[in-house]
């Protein structure tokens, strides 16, 4: 029973770091119907940010509470207007054009921003510090979570209640909905899209920072490859769960996370992708658009 | 109707200009004149640049060193450097790309997946590849590259050590046995599983392969303490390796690991930082007290100002090896090379009949005190 306890726990802490990655995936999709595929590299340069801003705190010998605010803030604000500055690069310019050139766009975003931190920073891989203050309390059931995994399950519930509490009760979330809906229209009542479209991919940026610097820490290393990796998983996560749909996202990363956690706990590793994989399989075959998808029935 | 000419005069003229170049290439290689052409391949950027670096500085010293002399043959070397960043689909463009730049030897790959699909390429050519750190036994053992030579002892060599040195000096009974799927990783991993049972001494508890790259190893670290295992093989390379060390640590399962020269790389102990204290690693012989070994490393400092990497040494006598070769050979020809390649050398290196180094081996290293220090 322990052992099933701490593969669902294994399984629930993988699935959070899908979900704060597959968040703003899943946001900006839901806006403008693009897959941001630059999404992974944004988080990689927010665990990149937090890594350098930790080591010149820790230099100055600040306490950890402090250096994880620090570099957690520094980070959501760089990547932040990464994200931004990739929106208006990227993406402004091809708005009206087929959407299989945006797709391109992002893919050679992706690939621009990992070399350039490549260039940039180093191809080895960098030690993490762990920024997350161990827990006394939690020191007897260490062997089963840990307040690393604890900080990534709070944080991803956090960043989801907050994101749906936007997009339903806030104008902001209104004009977000609407542009969604139909961009022209909202347009012409007056919506300032430009900007809705830009603060959306501003806050899927900061949860990819701050995905990053939680579980850059929880992991214990970076190297500038790290986004792939964790892009496609997350974006697989947003399919599943009916990609555009905030809560979605999180119940397809979860569903992710324990496919893959018990499918090596049960059954061997060696076919962690398989079951994943199948998994997506099945469900797309019997529900297209995805667990919490809405249907892609549009009025001409 | 005049369209259809015009493309079919220009595919004739394309065909003509191929064959004479075909032609050019094939009477440039019977002149004995022109500089010596030395193709260095392997993963120069990438995640894994830092094995492929080093062998980049040691071949730049030697040939340095050669045409400061005078060369080989009368005949200056020329360096003609390729990156295959590690990937098998990369490797053989690399290949096709060193061959068309007429290269007369190669020095490289790095790793075992991409020399592997370069091989077949250069043996095509009659193109002697000698890796300084290719470790995947049936590059040799299975006969199929006699153009292939390497410095460096292969995979199961290194898996009987490691099953060995777990056997006999930590004395455990149960073992998990862990893999990365790589060419590399999986088929020591399989060597040593292989040998475990063979010794009848000791239990594999857990043979998997791990996803590499995955965010976490949670649930096959959890699966290690419910196998029971006292002690974990593993197979693959350090990025894997040191993540999976961590996440053991910090789920305070404490038994030793024992892993590969992938592994025994001091970027592996920069990443993993207090949890790389006490991990086995197995490694190339020690040979720094060579004076040759010496000479190379003072050479390395005075002109990089810092100590060499991973596999430095076994390039520098790769490097060595091969130019040597050529100037016992009397030419850069394929046959003459790689029997004088067989016969002893100056620097008192010989290869058998498949191509392995005589004499090189492993040794067991362990990390104390933030460095690989080796047990005798």
């Amino acid at each position: 029973m322990e052992y099933f306890l701490e593969i669902f726990l294994g399984g629930l802490t993988r699935g959070s770091i899908y979900a704060l990655i597959a968040l703003g995936y899943t946001m900006v999709y839901g806006i403008i119907q693009l897959i941001n595929f630059a999404h992974g590299e944004i988080y990689m340069i927010g665990a990149f940010t937090a890594l350098i801003v930790a080591s010149v705190l820790t230099m100055l010998g600040l306490n950890t509470i402090s250096i994880l605010v620090l570099a957690s803030i520094a980070a959501v604000i760089y990547a932040s207007a990464y994200g931004f500055t990739v929106e208006k690069i990227a993406y402004k310019p091809l708005r009206h054009a087929p959407r299989l050139s945006a797709l391109i766009s992002a893919i050679g975003m992706s690939m621009f921003l990992s070399n350039y931190v490549l260039l940039a920073q180093t191809s080895d891989f960098l030690s993490f510090p762990n920024l997350i203050p161990e827990l006394k309390f939690i020191e007897p059931y260490s062997h089963i979570i840990r307040s690393n995994e604890i900080a990534i399950l709070v944080t991803t519930t956090a960043v989801m209640i907050v994101l749906t509490f936007i997009i339903k009760f806030t104008k902001m979330g209104k004009a977000m909905r609407a542009t969604s809906q139909d961009r022209e229209m909202a347009m012409l009542v007056g919506v300032d899209v430009n900007r809705v479209i830009s603060v959306t991919f501003i806050i899927g940026s900061a949860t990819a920072a701050l995905g990053g610097v939680l579980i850059a820490s929880h992991v214990g290393q970076i190297n500038f490859y790290i986004g792939f990796i964790a892009g496609i998983k997350a974006f697989v996560a947003a399919v599943l769960g009916g990609i555009g749909s905030i809560p979605g996202a999180v119940l397809g990363s979860l569903i992710l996370g324990w496919t893959e956690s018990f499918a090596t706990g049960y059954v061997s590793s060696d076919y962690e992708d398989v079951f994943a994989f199948i998994f997506l399989v099945l469900i797309l075959i019997f529900k297209p658009s995805g667990i919490l998808g809405r249907s892609e029935s549009r009025a001409v | 109707m005049r369209k259809k000419h015009f493309k079919n005069l220009f595919l004739i003229i394309l065909i003509f200009c191929l064959s004479g170049f075909f032609l050019f290439s094939c009477e440039k290689k019977e002149e004995a004149t022109g500089p010596i052409k030395l193709g260095v391949a392997g993963a120069h950027s990438g995640d894994l640049a830092s094995y492929g670096i080093p062998s980049i500085n040691a071949a730049k010293l030697v040939v340095e060193e050669i045409n400061a002399k005078g060369g080989v043959l009368g005949r200056k070397i020329e360096l003609f450097i390729e990156d295959d960043a590690c990937k098998p689909e990369l490797a053989t463009n690399t290949a096709t790309k060193l061959i068309s730049q007429q290269v007369h030897v190669v020095l490289g790959h790095i790793c075992s997946g991409a020399t592997k699909a370069a091989l077949g390429i250069y043996k095509d050519s009659n193109i002697i590849c000698m890796s300084p750190s290719a470790t995947n036994p049936s590059l040799t053992q299975s006969g199929n590259y006699p153009n292939f030579f390497r410095t460096i002892a292969s995979d199961d060599s290194q898996a009987r050590l490691e099953v060995d040195f777990t056997l006999k000096e930590l004395k455990v009974t149960k073992i998990a046995v862990l893999h990365d799927k790589g060419d590399y990783g999986k088929g020591l991993a399989e060597y040593v599983k292989q040998f475990l049972e063979e010794s009848d001494k000791a239990e594999v508890v857990l043979y998997e392969g791990v996803t590499p790259n995955a965010v976490d190893y949670t649930a096959v670290v959890q699966k290690i303490k419910r196998s029971g295992a006292q002690a974990v093989i593993f197979g693959g390379y350090h990025p894997e390796a040191s993540k999976i060390v961590m996440q053991m640590r910090k789920k305070n399962i404490d038994i030793p690991f024992i892993s590969d020269d992938g592994v025994r790389d001091d970027t592996f102990i920069k990443v993993a930082g207090e949890y790389a204290e006490g991990v086995y690693a197995t490694g190339p012989k020690d040979i720094s007290t060579n004076p040759l070994a010496i000479a190379a490393v003072e050479a390395h400092k005075k002109v990089y100002g810092k100590d060499p990497g991973a596999f430095f040494l076994e390039a520098y006598s790769a490097t060595l090896a091969l130019l040597n070769a050529i100037e016992k050979a009397g030419s850069t020809d394929y046959e003459a090379v790689s029997k004088a390649l067989r016969t002893e050398l100056d620097g008192k290196i010989k290869f058998d009949e498949r191509g392995d180094a005589i004499g090189v081996g492993f040794a067991m290293y362990q990390v104390q005190k933030s460095v690989y220090v080796e047990i005798k």
